[in-house]
Parts: C-alpha cells; structure tokens; sequence
C-alpha cells in the first residue's frame, strides 16, 4: 500500500474556483478524515482522488504513480457513498460481487470472497434480498461489503453515516473504528461531524473554502489549534471566544477583557511579548473552567444536563461563556458560582489573521 | 336526500358530464362499429335497411388471402419498425446523454421530426423517393449508381416506409430513453465505475436494466401505434406495389371507401381492436405488477 500525495491540487467549475493549491500527504496505511463545513471542498477533494470529478490542475500521487488523469478503475481504490449507491437490480449478493465479476475472478473465489465479508459484517442471512428489502443499516453494510470483497489500495468514504439515525452512527462508527485497525489501508474518510473526524481518525484535515486550515493528529488538532477556525470546530461543546488585552503586569502577562483578567503562563511570556498592550481573542474550551474559590464569579443562566456533565451557561461581562462540569451537585438557574481558568487552558489568536500566537 | 348520500353522490355528479362525453364519442362508435361487423352493408343503404348475416363477415375475413397477407404486412412493418426504432432510440439516448456544449440544441433538432404532421411526412418522403427528381436517385446518379426504385419495387417499398416510420418515431424513443437515463440514480453509476465498469459494461449491466420498465412501457406504446399507422403510407405508395406496404388500417380505409364493404372493414377493424386490447392490457397489467411491486417493497422497508 502507497502513501498518498495530493500536490498543487486545484479545482475549478467553470469560472469559479472551489480548490486551489492544495497539498496533503497521507502515510501509507493512515485513516484521513478530512472534516469542515458544507461546501468546503472535502467532498470534492475526495471525488477528485476517486477519479469521479476531473482535475483541473497539479497531481494525485498514488505511490509514485500521478493517477490524477487515470479512470477510476485505474486507480486501485474502493468508495463507499454517502446514500450507498447499491446497484437496486441486483441483490446483495450481486452487489458485493460486481467488481469481482468484472475483474472476471473464477466464480468459487468471488463465492468464498462474498460469504467471507458478508458474514464479518452479519449479512449473511440477506445475500438473496435487493436492496430495496433492506433497512438503512443494512444497506450501509452492503456497501461497506461491496468496497471490502474488493482487495483495493485505498478506501474512499463519503459521509457514508450520514443518512443514519443516531443510534445506528454509533454503532457503525465503532464497526469502522474496528474495521480499520483490522485491515490497516488507505482510508480517506469525508465528514462535517467532527465527532466522527475525532474518534476515527489517525489524522485529521480540517478544511474551509477549499484551503487546510490544519492538518494533524486528533490531540493535535483539540490541544493546539493552529487557528481560531479548527478551535471553533473541533471540541464539543465548542470553545469560548472573548476579547482581550495583554499587559505586563509586575512580570506577569494579564489576559484583561470585559470583567475578567486570566494570568498567562511565563512559558508563553517570550511569545507574548510583542503582542503586549494589543487586543487578542483569547479562546478557552468549556472544560477549561474549574470550579473553585478565587475564580471569576458567573451567575447561571442555563444549565444543561446531559448524565455525567453538565453545560451551564453563564455570562461573563456581556457575553454568553459555555461552561462543562462535573454533574454532582445540583445546579440551581441564577445562582452564582466561582470558575477558575489555568493559564495553560488559554489559547490565544491574533484577531486580524486569527492565527494561534 | 340525506347529506351522507348527497355527498357520496357528488363526485359522480362532477363526473357525470365527463361520462356523458365519453360514452358518446367513444362507446357510441364502438358499439355501432360492432354491431356493424354483423351486418352486409352497403354504403348506399341505411343501417336499418342492411341484413343481418351473424359472423359471416369475420369468417370471411380468415378466408381472404388478401387480409391474411395485409395482417402479415402489418405484424412484418410492426416488428421491423418498433425493433429498429428501439436500437436507435435507445441508442442515441445513451450517446447524447452527456453534459457538452450544444447538446441540447442536438437534443430538440432530434425531436423535430416526431413534431411534423404525418401527411406532411409522408409527402415528404414520396418527394426524396421520387425515380427523377427525388433528392435519393439524383445524388446516387450524380455519383455514378443507378436508381433505386424506392416505392415501385416491393421489397424497396416496404423499407422505404420502414426507413420513413423510423425517422418520424425515434425521436419518441429517444426522448422518452433519455428521460429515464437522467432520472437514474447517478451515485450507482459512479459506483460502478470505482468497481471497474467500462462504458460498455455500465450501459450492460447497469444502465439499461434500470431502465427496463420505462423501456418495456415505451416498446408497448410504439406497438400499439405502429398497428394504427395510416396516413405516411396512405400518402406514399397506398398500399401498393401490389400488397407489399398495405397494412391493415390501409386494408380497412379501402374495404370501406373501395370495396363498399362497411361489415367487413367494421369486422376487420375490431379484429384490430382486440390486437391492440390485447397488447394495452399488457401494458397495464406489467404496470400494475410494477405498483405491487414497489407497494410491497416499501411495505418491506416500513417493517424494518
């Protein structure tokens, strides 16, 4: 199995650019996902590595091999949809086996192949039925089948938990987490659920406009976003954004915003220091807050309870802060409570470039 | 009257000049028509005045070789025509099923043909086809052949209506393929790509199974048509030479207006009737049994 390389990719519809310059590398054997918003341009990039949409410059290194002008079927790779693109005419069975068909493997082979793969993914009792004669989780495991019968390079997947109800995405999701650590390939994954980027992903490429905002593996991307973006996105509840200023304050560099002032550590001082005296959006996760003496004092607007944790709204001068704890002792609306922020809980991004400093 | 049954009675009440029209224009002929088939009648008589001679008239009909060969002609011009227009429709639906400049102005030029009255059509033809002056014998003379004789050959005749029915009716072909093309899921085609399928084996084992019941249906439409086609050859060779073109709508326009024969044009016309009944409830069973079929399929999915 090859890495992959994706070099100077570009894509334009007509007169509209949707991709440009875009360069990725994916090690051999690795889980992608690339994750961002609709219309960024993750699911376009996928489609252009599966050979479906053209490219309109650089190259997609397969190996050694620019694949970016080949067919499809050239490429040595698998896909599985995001509304499973059975073939309706054809009964599991049939659909598993297609691509082996056409590669005109002896027919006891693809038999064995077929029984094999269904069984790992409980489909052997449906091998007769046509898709239509399925359930939505079924039909997601024969296309999952229809892409593993196939020995391919590389496996593409396009939202393919998308059209699932909760429940079942769980459930799928650990298949696939199980799945990928069994049969270690090539897998580029396309989501919007950074749940999903999170949990199934060796590395993670978030994306917006068509640009990567960040590249990296899952911690990387939640314990030091490159920018304001990938922290916005990643992380759930979703990290607070204040405005701030730095100052020097007797040695130590003060975060000074609307009814709050958060020490830095003295190992960001060196960094900090050209920033003093200047505004900055200070980002902090809402499992940033410690409850604790000496802290900021929040009233409670809301809370949310959700088992274990509990999200409490709260305001912090005029802004609305998200705030997760632990949830043991009852939590009354109005209330007035005292959080404490660490110093090494703060992220800080310049608010002209929104780069993290 | 109460509300309950005045209003069970609405419905028909608004259907009931819909009825009226119907049962007029439609069961009235019929009905006369068949009670015709039972009559020897003249032209120059009124109905009352004609004798009543049970089904000597469809017996009759059996016995001719001239309606048995008609009968054949038609069955020959059906079959030819439907298969050849169905090869081409569908295959140049296949073709010009992809997104390049022009296409759709290719796409409508393609239907202009099916959008010209067939008298028109057929005089047309007679014109291209004409020994001297048709455009056909003076372009193959121009480069050195001889002339074909286009209507005044049997067998010629005959493909010339074939090649001018072709002309006119696969465009309906055409349009109706296309159709069915661009309404096919487009996610399993690019699946099937990914899984290895050359253009070839897309169009083998994907496209035109999915496409099947539109085919099926339009097959049986141009069927039933081809059995009632009439005026192009009417205009272009009238049956002849001989009975090689005169199918059996000519058949009956001649029994009836040539022959003064109204009972047996009435017999050999609901003989034709039944042919296209038979081929309609075909269509409409296939229909119903593709309902069930989705109504069972759904039923599945709502269980699961």
């Amino acid at each position: 199995m090859p890495e992959i390389r994706l070099q100077n990719l570009r894509k334009d519809y007509g007169a509209v650019n949707v991709i440009e310059n875009l360069n990725l590398e994916m090690a051999d054997g690795e889980f992608t996902v690339l994750v961002g918003p609709s219309g960024c341009g993750k699911s376009t990039t996928l489609r252009m590595i599966a050979g479906l949409e053209s490219v309109t410059g650089g190259e997609i290194m397969i190996g050694d091999r620019d694949v970016s002008q080949l067919e499809p079927k050239e490429r040595d790779l698998a896909m599985v949809f995001q509304d499973y693109a059975l073939y309706p005419h054809m009964n599991v069975a049939k659909n598993m086996s297609f691509a082996l068909r056409l590669a005109r493997m002896n027919k006891s082979d693809i038999e064995t192949r077929v029984k094999e793969v269904a069984a790992t993914l409980d489909l052997t009792a449906y091998l007769d039925r046509k898709p239509a004669e399925l359930s939505g989780g079924q039909r997601q495991r024969v296309a999952m089948g229809r892409a593993l019968v196939r020995d391919a390079g590389t496996f593409l997947f396009d939202e393919p938990l998308s059209n699932l109800d909760a429940k079942l995405r769980g459930q799928m999701r650990a298949e696939l987490a199980l799945m990928s650590q069994r049969i270690k390939k090539n897998m580029i994954y396309v989501t919007h659920d950074q749940v999903e980027a999170m949990t199934l992903g060796d590395k993670i490429v978030v994306m917006k406009f068509g640009e990567i905002m960040q590249a990296g593996t899952p911690e990387e991307l939640y314990r030091s976003p490159a920018n304001k973006f990938v922290a916005g996105f990643i992380g759930s509840p979703t990290m607070n954004f204040l405005n701030a200023e730095l100052s020097d304050e007797d040695g130590v560099i003060m975060a000074r915003g609307d009814g709050f002032a958060i020490p830095l550590p003295d190992s960001r001082k060196g960094a900090l220091q050209a920033h003093k005296g200047r505004n900055i959006h200070l980002g902090i996760r809402p499992s940033g807050f410690a409850e604790g003496p000496g802290g900021l004092k929040m009233p409670v607007i809301l809370s949310e309870y959700i088992g274990a944790q509990s999200v409490l709204i709260s305001k912090l001068g005029e802004q609305q802060i998200a705030i997760e704890v632990n949830s043991v002792a009852p939590i009354r609306v109005g209330e007035e409570r005292e959080f404490t922020v660490q110093g090494d809980e703060v992220h800080l991004f310049d608010p002209q470039t929104e780069a993290a400093l | 009257m109460s509300i309950a049954s005045t209003n069970r009675m609405t419905p028909y009440l608004f259907l009931a000049p819909a009825g009226l029209v119907l049962a007029f224009a439609l069961f009235y002929p019929i009905c006369y028509m068949i009670y015709a088939s039972f009559l020897d009648w003249n032209p120059s008589q009124r109905i009352g005045e004609a004798d009543f001679v049970g089904l000597r008239n469809y017996f009759k009909l059996f016995g001719d070789p001239a309606f048995r060969e008609s009968l054949g002609v038609t069955l020959k011009f059906a079959a030819v025509v439907v298969t050849v227009e169905m090869f081409l429709g569908v295959g140049l639906a296949l073709l010009l099923d992809r997104n390049i400049r022009g296409m759709s102005v290719l796409r409508t030029l393609f239907i202009l043909p099916m959008m010209i009255a067939p008298i028109v059509v057929g005089l047309m033809w007679r014109y291209m086809y004409h020994p001297t002056v048709g455009i056909f014998n003076k372009t193959l003379k121009s480069w050195g052949f001889d002339g074909v004789p286009w209507l005044s050959d049997g067998d010629w005749a005959f493909a010339s209506v074939v090649i001018a029915d072709v002309w006119q009716w696969t465009p309906f072909i055409f349009i109706l393929s296309l159709a069915a093309l661009q309404s096919l899921p487009q996610s399993a085609i690019e699946a099937s790509k990914i899984d290895g399928a050359t253009g070839w084996q897309q169009i083998i084992y994907i496209k035109l199974p999915l496409m099947l019941p539109v085919l099926i249906v339009t097959l049986l439409l141009r069927l039933i048509d081809s059995f009632k086609v009439l005026e192009v050859i009417l205009v272009m060779t009238n049956g002849g030479p001989g009975l090689s073109t005169e199918i059996l709508s000519l058949r009956i326009n001649r029994t009836a207006s040539e022959f003064r024969e109204l009972g047996e044009a009435a017999a050999m016309s609901n003989l034709l009737l039944i042919v296209l009944l038979i081929l309609t409830f075909t269509m409409f069973i296939y229909n119903k049994a593709q309902d069930a079929r989705a109504a069972r399929l759904r039923r599945v999915e709502e269980e699961a």
